[in-house]
């Protein structure tokens, strides 16, 4: 909960209007992301722990209840398609 | 036209094709035969226009390709206009006409990662393939370049019977150099590999063995927790179902040639078919509008096998350009297609590769020379 994850080298997130989503493009690449995974990298600065990012969220979506779960779950996923790296 | 432009999506990949110079000559480039006989080019104002017009119809990917995009002086400022569009940039080269400084110059430019072709994993055998003395060791030189740039690096290598029994060679080779992927793509027969095909292309037993050690060596990376992504495109000349090329004709992917003549995919040029240009028409016309484009989206325009076949939705009935080059006629199936009427070729072609002898010697290597001897249009 401590650790702080960035996206990795040649990683970069942004917001697609014509996809109306938000994508994550890498060499010769992209994935398009649903709305919870595109919340939850936009919140990856390489700055925040999890535990902020996990709270930020939260407040953001109050009517989502609890994330922690969740936005574990993503973020390990994401670590082992090594979209992101800890800090 | 207009019902079927309704379904069709944006094209999120664009490959901007600068030139068809280069200074080597593998015999499997995908450039057109007659490359020497088209060199005009589309200037520094034409290219930015195209990538504004590319993005904002929705293209997020961008490829830089060639023949060899270096030998275009005006490449950095291609690269600072599409970072500033927004694009995710990737600069495909041989690494000849590269230097550390110009690694530099197109990182502060805004670009994204580089792709470095090889054509063997030892200077010997490269340098015959590559039709240059000099290329291997720039190409290493420059590989570690990327790397001490900070660049995401793709290694590709053009995979035939001459190297496909280097694959842990290649692959720690690609370690070594700490690439982040690399990709083995078997050749495809288009264009010059078209012409050199039974020189170029494995025997079934070639490629068994090959998959074998390509297995073996992904899973060793597995086991050390070594992130380089090894990608495997095999030929479809083995299979029984072909390829959705392209995932599907005008769906995803524009390539734009030298000359401004936009393109479903970097082959299709060989097809009979009368391609639009951008220098006369807006590229949103183009995509969604162009009979050149529409020729083959949807499933009309098929004949039987596909026609009556429940797979047409997955693979669209194979490679146009395939189909074309084995058949004789753009419309039909994929000859790798086992319901086609015409899968002998491709039998033809296992057996052929089967038994061929020839050496790299008796290959025609890409060149002005050869371009012109091959086609007198
Ligand atoms: S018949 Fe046509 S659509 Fe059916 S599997 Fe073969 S190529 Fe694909």
């Amino acid at each position: 909960m401590e650790q702080i994850p960035r996206l990795r080298r040649g990683f970069r997130f942004q917001w697609e209007p014509v996809q109306n989503s938000h994508v994550l493009l890498y060499p010769e690449g992209m994935v398009k992301l649903n709305d919870s995974a595109g919340a939850i990298l936009a919140e990856v600065d390489g700055a925040r722990s999890v535990q902020l990012i996990i709270a930020s969220l939260e407040q953001k979506y109050p009517e989502a209840g609890p994330l922690a779960a969740d936005v574990e779950a993503f973020l390990a996923e994401a670590i082992r398609q090594h979209w992101i790296e800890w800090l | 036209m207009n019902e079927l432009a309704d379904k069709v999506g944006p094209p999120l990949w664009l490959l901007a094709e600068l030139t068809y110079r280069c200074p080597l000559q593998c015999p499997y480039c995908s450039n057109p035969i007659d490359y020497a006989s088209q060199k005009s080019e589309l200037n520094t104002e034409q290219w930015l226009d195209v990538l504004r017009q590319g993005r904002a119809m929705g293209a997020a990917q961008l490829g830089f390709s060639g023949g060899e995009p270096l030998v275009r002086q005006d490449l950095p400022e291609l690269i600072a206009g599409a970072r500033e569009l927004g694009y995710y940039t990737n600069l495909i080269t041989s690494g000849l006409g590269l230097t550390a400084d110009k690694v530099d110059t197109f990182a502060q430019a805004g670009l994204d990662h580089i792709q470095v072709s090889f054509q063997a994993s030892d200077p010997e055998l490269n340098n015959a393939v590559a039709g240059s003395r000099k290329a291997f060791d720039q190409k290493l030189a420059m590989a570690r370049a990327v790397k001490a740039a900070g660049y995401p690096m793709v290694l590709n290598f053009v995979i035939h019977r001459h190297n496909i029994h280097q694959m842990n060679d290649i692959l720690a080779l690609c370690e070594n150099l700490d690439a982040d992927y690399v990709e083995l793509a078997t050749c495809q027969y288009y264009g010059w590999a078209f012409k050199n095909r039974e020189g170029l292309m494995p025997s079934k037993s070639q490629l068994v063995k090959a998959e074998q050690e390509v297995n073996q060596y992904r899973a060793d990376l597995m086991d050390r927790d070594q992130p380089m992504k090894v990608i495997f495109v095999t030929p479809d000349y083995y299979e029984e179902r072909p390829k959705g090329c392209m995932n599907g004709w005008g769906s995803l992917f524009l390539t734009v040639a030298p000359d401004g003549t936009a393109l479903p995919c970097h082959s299709a040029r060989l097809l009979p078919i009368d391609f639009p240009n951008v220098q006369r028409q807006p590229l949103n016309d183009i995509w969604y509008h162009s009979p050149g484009f529409n020729h083959y989206r949807g499933d009309s325009w098929m004949p039987e096998p596909c026609r009556s076949c429940d797979e047409k939705g997955k693979d669209f009935g194979g490679c146009r350009c395939q189909a074309y080059l084995l058949t004789g006629n753009a419309d039909n199936a994929d000859p790798v297609c086992s319901k086609s009427p015409h899968h002998d070729r491709i039998l033809a072609a296992r057996t052929a590769a089967d038994h061929a002898t020839a050496g790299l010697e008796d290959l025609t290597y890409r060149n002005a020379h050869n371009s012109r001897l091959l086609y007198r249009g």
